[in-house]
């Protein structure tokens, strides 16, 4: 990346853009955005800046584009795999000013939302203003985005309906030259209800990592909201028998959520495997049939040592059943877990059929680099396929802890292609590896639109770049 | 306390960003994060670019100083973080300003503060002499050995015309519940608070010494404070230094008086009044129904939230010397007019304040909204005795 032109002037040029407040060059900022919370190592940014509109997002491309400099958006900030920490310097753009909430068609069930909107902004507006309509959250913080979420194939409470990149019905998107599109039903409709009928163009920019264009709105598809909300807890004593389990329950279409955790608990001196079936209902009467559903589907089922147990709420402990039942749940506890600030995992996307297998192989990674299995597996679809996150909590302040979560990450991501599956939001080394496996064909496709998207390199460079 | 004693926790803050949100996520409530936007001013953004310095990856900086004393130590980051060390943020914020102070490194407006309590008492270099005026029209009493109480003014109280009618208006009260009770007037001095808040720990010392020394001397037992700030001084951090006296907030004596019926409010207000909840009174030390119960008990009131309150109130933007330095700025953003704006939204006739602090912030935010014509700002102390006037009850 040829980094051109007089630094003073791009400085000068941003702040024409956005103003003086909104821009910084400082050491402190850049210390600041070269880093993320996970495992990745830090990468240097030269300037952060903070539209505020669409329009603002444009001007700063152009002027990146005319110096042939790095731009790399950032909205929440929180994959932990560094998508937004800049490669190869440049401006990191931070989206969290733009963080209106433009629309909601309460009718058609969209809401349209900018770039920087958090998930527990979103949550907490629909709860007070739209009560019957929910979007999928995801069990990332609050200050996780939607947007950037629903970008990175994040996956939620929702994802019963598919991934949440499933869930867009259209994007207004910069491009690297700064011409501003909008996807969706908007090409030709006042609405923006969908994708369908017309040639799919959202795609170009979905799982992209800001590569070919910055999102700065996107229409996502809302749900039901049900009054009532609840959930059943199983003990799984044979990870092997959870496809087959997990085929039962999402066949009646009946659950809202499938989730599945597995992890030592403190003093415990075996790996704990919980799976939890979220239901939701509009009536007492609704609720109680589900849940006398899924308590017989489980009665008869495996032989001992192979069952799936259902365990009342009050036997477990009441803080345990209260983080289940929150929204988002505190998935960030686990950065605690070594009291070292930290986690990063490999999230993979699995045929449901291959859970027992990367279970397995999660379980000998895992030992080999010192770590209890900490798992995570949410169902996506109706058993379509889920998402295996297995995690590495490392101590911050301890470089041999970060760099044993470092490989632990490495071997999981090996691990994931090996048996099939699609690492998820990875990395660099990550998608290096994804890139290495891929079909030559796909991959020259892939670099080929990149090119025509991004002919001067300047898109979050580095990333799904090869060789 | 040092930076030193916090290396074991720091690098534990993941930057989740809880910290920066009310408990249901609707809004922003840290006001520095909420006005600049930059992760550097969130409240994870401070504990890393801290650690960063004590790991000599970064300088100390003019930048870094104006970062941390944007913070005004509103406590929300402590009540949202949901990491076992939440109660360490502010400590760690206070020890970042004090390394600062210890480099040499601090905003002017900080120095100039420090400069102006150690030589004049207070921020505004008044005179000495001149700290016990405003109660010689009010009729309130100097302290002598055996009243029950000192009634601690402080320096806003002490100096601001607006909030030397507050202190009135609480010393009227007193008054007239028969509570023997004094001030110290000229002989008062600044409670530290805020300095300590910024990091001078040696000035606070200096101070809280200096007072407690002087109280201990006027045989003083009870202390009630007109400020949300000195009472956490007095009650938390001088019965470390030796200052063991029964400190009380000035609401919570109202409440008590009321409750006992030595204050008797007759007649009836009907208004309309939102309360903001001071962040030293509530996050800090979870007094959230004494000021509310007071309001209360004046009949025809009818108190109205604010979206934000109790533990998810919105700061004013006065605290950790911002009243003073001002660093965190003036604008449509600042958390003052934000405040304000709120207040409007509610449809309250007064919008009821319970610190000096607040006070004067919320005069600007008001002056600035344009808002001072349509809601008025009035302290829960003046709220009743305006009951009791109302009600052709003679002072």
């Amino acid at each position: 990346m040829k980094m051109a032109g007089d630094k003073d002037h791009v400085y000068e040029g941003l702040k024409t853009i956005v103003g003086d407040a909104f821009v910084s060059r400082d050491i402190e900022e850049l210390y600041m955005y070269s880093r993320d919370p996970g495992a990745s190592i830090p990468r240097n940014a030269d300037w952060v800046v903070l539209p505020n509109t669409t329009d603002e997002v444009r001007k700063i491309v152009v002027l990146a584009r005319d110096m042939k400099i790095p731009v790399v958006p950032i909205s929440g900030g929180l994959t932990l795999s560094g998508l937004a920490v800049p490669v190869k310097g440049g401006i990191v753009m931070d989206m969290r000013r733009m963080d209106r909430i433009v629309e909601v068609n309460e009718m058609s069930r969209y809401v349209v939302v900018e770039s920087g909107v958090s998930q527990g902004k979103l949550l907490s507006f629909l709860k007070e203003n739209y009560p019957m309509l929910r979007h999928s959250m995801p069990d990332a913080p609050p200050a996780a985005s939607v947007v950037g979420n629903t970008l990175i194939y994040g996956s939620g409470h929702l994802s019963k309906h598919g991934a949440h990149s499933e869930m867009i019905n259209g994007l207004e998107v910069v491009l690297g030259d700064g011409e501003i599109l909008r996807l969706g039903s908007l090409a030709v409709s006042p609405y923006w209800f969908g994708r369908g009928p017309l040639p799919d163009l959202v795609s170009l920019f979905v799982n992209w990592f800001g590569t070919t264009g910055i999102v700065t709105r996107l229409s996502l598809k809302l749900y039901p909201a049900h009054p009532l909300r609840d959930m059943l807890i199983f003990l799984v004593q044979d990870p092997g028998t959870i496809p087959e389990a997990v085929s039962r329950i999402t066949a009646t279409d009946l659950m809202e959520d499938v989730l599945i955790v597995a992890s030592r608990p403190p003093k415990s001196p075996s790996v704990i495997s919980l799976l939890t079936v979220y239901l939701t209902a509009e009536t007492p009467e609704e609720l109680d049939f589900k849940k006398e559903l899924f308590v017989d589907m489980f009665k008869d089922f495996g032989k001992e040592g192979s069952k799936i147990v259902f365990t009342p709420k009050e036997m477990l402990p009441q803080k345990l059943v209260h983080g289940f039942m929150e929204e988002p749940q505190y998935a960030a506890a686990t950065a605690d877990f070594k009291k070292g600030g930290g986690f990063e995992y490999v999230g993979v996307v699995l045929p449901l059929s291959m859970v027992p297998v990367a279970w397995k192989k999660g379980e000998d990674i895992a030992k080999k680099h010192g770590f209890d299995p900490l798992y995570t597996v949410r169902n996506v679809g109706l058993g379509h396929s889920v998402v295996f996150a297995f995690a590495y909590p490392f101590n911050r302040a301890d470089e041999e802890s970060l760099k044993r979560s470092r490989d632990a990450l490495a071997d999981t991501n090996d691990m994931a292609l090996e048996i099939g599956g699609t690492p998820w939001k990875s990395e660099l080394e990550g998608q290096a590896r994804i890139m290495a496996r891929m079909d030559p064909m796909v991959l020259s496709v892939m670099h080929g639109i990149k090119k025509v998207m991004d002919p001067e390199g300047i898109m979050n460079p580095g990333n799904w770049e090869h060789g | 306390m040092a930076l030193d004693d916090f290396k074991d926790i720091i690098h534990r803050c993941f930057r989740c960003g809880y910290c920066k949100f009310t408990s249901n996520y609707s809004d922003f409530n840290c006001p520095p994060y909420n006005k600049f936007r930059l992760e550097t001013f969130s409240p994870g953004g401070r504990m890393w670019l801290i650690r960063a310095m004590m790991l000599e990856d970064i300088e100390p900086s003019q930048h870094l100083a104006d970062i941390l004393y944007t913070c005004t130590m509103c406590a929300n980051c402590v009540e949202e973080c949901r990491f076992k060390f939440h109660d360490n943020i502010v400590d760690i914020i206070m020890e970042g300003k004090a390394s600062l102070v210890e480099a040499g490194v601090v905003p002017p407006s900080v120095r100039d503060f420090f400069k102006n309590i150690y030589t004049n008492g207070n921020p505004w270099k008044e005179p000495q002499k001149k700290r016990g005026d405003w109660a010689r029209d009010a009729g309130i009493p100097p302290y002598k050995k055996g009243d029950e109480y000192l009634f601690y003014v402080g320096c806003i109280g002490s100096y601001d015309q607006r909030v030397q009618k507050m202190a009135g208006a609480f010393g009227q009260l007193l008054l007239r519940s028969g509570i023997s009770f004094g001030i110290l007037g000229e002989e008062e001095y600044c409670d530290g608070n805020e300095v300590l808040m910024m990091g001078e720990e040696g000035l606070f010392e200096y101070l809280a010494l200096k007072n407690i020394e002087l109280f201990k001397e006027k045989g003083v037992k009870k202390i009630v404070t007109l400020s949300p700030h000195a009472y956490n001084a007095m009650l938390n951090k001088y019965p470390g230094l030796g200052g063991d006296f029964e400190v009380v907030h000035y609401t919570e004596l109202l409440k008590e008086l009321i409750t006992s019926g030595r204050l008797k409010i007759p007649g009836t207000r009907k208004i309309k009044v939102t309360y903001h909840d001071p962040c030293f009174l509530g996050r800090w030390n979870s007094i959230y129904d004494e000021p509310r119960e007071v309001l209360d008990s004046v009949h025809g009131i009818e108190l109205v939230e604010m979206k934000r309150n109790r533990e998810n109130a919105f700061c004013c933007g006065g605290g950790g010397g911002n009243f003073y330095t001002d660093i965190i700025g003036g604008g449509e953003q600042s958390p003052s007019r934000i405040r304000s704006r709120e207040a409007a939204e509610t449809g309250a006739d007064i919008i009821s304040v319970a610190c000096p602090t607040c006070m004067t912030m919320i005069e600007d935010g008001l002056k600035g909204e344009d808002l001072d014509h349509k809601i008025k700002l009035m302290d829960i102390s003046e709220i009743v005795l305006s009951a009791i006037i109302d009600a052709g009850e003679s002072i």
